[in-house]
């Protein structure tokens, strides 16, 4: 937690140079963001496709970068065939494009994250921090009842959770839209890293015991990835 | 390995089931495997499917007195949701549909939102799930047991049913009996190879096998130096028959996992009926080859079934897929 709260110090360091500019052209969270960072994930998941798949291949069976190539390159076509008017369509469309197309325990689980995410946001045009957040904070409430799985248990969840708090945190604090993902995609990614020395308790990596542990959970890498791009489609 | 491109491999292979099957109908858009003739009305449909990489589960096990629809997944990844929903709603003559999902985590998510949709439609929909892997030990901390040679058993039997006029809870209830009647252990000499990594899924040292491994290449309970094939087989039969009391007459599958010949199966089959016979349990029917394979697995699992009078009649049952076929 101490890394958290360095980062948040850092944030509103940040904030008092960056706001007065920042809030004037802080759309949160609108149609346009979410597909250009949909967009941008499917460039991105096929760019390190080998890496998660190795990341696969070392505690499961190597194709969790294959199966999330072919679902982002779907929602991809599917966007550049026309983006919902608001950024909850974007991500239910999203969503049910995953679970139609990657299979494995994955796309259930990334489908459902941004379905219900999607729901969350209602009919809003632009979320701010707060409703984000909030949103976001359903989404991952609906993977850890869909797969059971808690923090800890070297899963996706280890890098979801940290975000949502992330992002919690900045909404309460104040912190701009780009900021806020940015601080949510360094917890993610700490949250990945963390999956390091824990053993699997879920899913096919669970059948390793202590065999799983000294591996990066290849759930965890790919959200932080995707919490990744959506920061950097924001900044 | 025998392939055009790792993209194409499941749908160059079910290209050539179809054309191996005149008794399939296989819908390549849909990724669905069917049986040419349409559910008899009133009939429980039963639809399974899963990963590919496990020939001839499942599509293999479409026809009379079994599956009415498979759906094959990428291999060694669970199918989607869409081609579970497709199936259903093509082979739903009235009588409901029974998923029956091997314990896996992505097949089980999957075929759980498929019942979901299947709800939407207003078909009726009841899901068993198979899980005689006696290898896992620990259910509190892992995905818990798997779903390996009890498919069979379980699609064949509950298939049966459904064909002799069973209802749908009555075909459920069969499939769970069977799977509970089921006990399996599998022993891999070494790694499987999937097309889209081209490399081998575990390694193992030269003198060393994988005990208890699953059908994916999951490791078992531990690893062991290499020994000759009726100490293997005792090992496998050890492992069942210390989890359930199969008291008397049993069925037997003794499964290859796909690169070991059957010369070597039978002797380890050998191997088991001593074994079994050992310990009180009679075979009263048995399976030995290839039917639930793990790509280019060396190795083999053992299934055991407890020969509850009605199942034993019901595997009898006639019987006309591709992998399976008498009484017809």
């Amino acid at each position: 937690m101490g890394a958290v709260s360095g980062m948040a110090d850092d944030g509103r360091a940040e904030l008092g140079t960056a706001s007065s500019g920042a809030e004037a052209k802080d759309g949160g969270f609108d149609a346009a963001l979410g597909a250009a960072w949909l967009t941008a994930a499917a460039d991105a998941v096929a760019r390190e496709a080998e890496r998660l798949s190795m990341l696969d291949a070392a505690i499961g069976d190597g194709d969790h970068g294959t199966n999330l190539k072919r679902g982002f390159a779907a929602v991809a076509a599917k966007l550049a065939e026309g983006v919902p008017a608001t950024p909850g369509a974007v991500l239910v469309l999203t969503g049910r494009q995953l679970i139609s197309t990657v299979g494995g325990a994955s796309g259930p689980l990334y489908g459902s994250l941004l379905r219900a995410t999607g729901k969350a946001l209602g009919e809003t045009e632009s979320a701010d921090v707060a409703a984000l957040a909030a949103a976001f904070t359903a989404g991952v409430e609906a993977v850890a009842k869909l797969g059971g799985a808690s923090v800890g248990d070297k899963t996706m969840i280890d890098a979801l959770s940290p975000a949502v708090e992330a992002l919690r945190a900045a909404a309460e604090d104040g912190v701009p839209t780009a900021q806020a993902l940015d601080l949510a995609a360094r917890a993610a990614e700490e949250g990945a890293q963390e999956t390091v020395p824990l053993r699997a308790r879920k899913g096919r990596a669970s059948y390793l015991g202590e065999r799983s542990e000294g591996h990066e959970d290849p759930g965890a890498a790919s959200t932080a990835l995707l919490l990744r791009v959506l920061a950097d489609a924001a900044a | 390995m025998l392939t055009n491109s790792p993209e194409t491999v499941v749908a160059d292979a079910l290209a050539g089931l179809a054309a191996a099957h005149p008794g399939l109908r296989v819908d390549a858009e849909r990724r669905i495997v069917l049986r040419a003739e349409p559910t008899r009305p009133g009939k429980p449909a039963l639809v399974s499917g899963g990963g590919s990489g496990h020939e001839p589960l499942h599509a293999g096990f479409v026809g009379h007195g079994m599956l009415d629809a498979a759906c094959p997944g990428e291999v060694f990844t669970s199918p989607v949701p869409d081609q579970m929903l497709a199936a259903a709603q093509a082979v739903d003559g009235g009588g409901g549909v029974l998923f029956v999902v091997k314990n896996y985590t992505g097949d089980v998510l999957n075929f759980q939102m498929a019942a979901e949709l299947l709800e939407d439609e207003g078909i009726e929909a009841r899901t068993v799930l198979i899980n005689d892997d006696v290898a896992v030990e620990d259910s509190l901390y892992t995905a818990g047991r798997r779903g390996t040679g009890a498919t069979v058993f379980a699609e064949k039997t509950a298939g049966a049913a459904a064909e002799l006029g069973a209802d749908l809870d009555t075909v459920a209830r069969i499939a769970e009996r069977t799977n509970a009647a089921c006990r399996s252990f599998g022993i891999a000499l070494g790694p499987c190879t999937t097309p889209a990594t081209g490399r081998p899924g575990f390694d193992l040292g030269e003198n060393e096998i994988e005990l208890g491994v699953g059908i994916h290449g999951e490791p078992g309970r531990r690893r062991a130096p290499f020994a000759p094939a009726d100490e293997l087989a005792e090992i496998a039969v050890d492992a069942v028959c210390a989890d359930l009391d199969f008291g008397g007459d049993a069925m037997v599958l003794l499964n290859g996992m796909g690169a070991s010949p059957l010369l070597e199966l039978y002797i380890v089959y050998a191997a088991v009926v001593r074994g079994l016979g050992k310990r009180g349990v009679r075979v009263v029917r048995n399976l030995v080859g290839e039917y639930v394979t793990s790509l280019d697995m060396p190795g083999f699992s053992l299934t055991v079934c407890r020969a509850e009078p009605d199942l034993v009649d019901l595997w009898d049952a006639p019987v006309q897929t591709p992998a399976l076929r008498w009484g017809r």
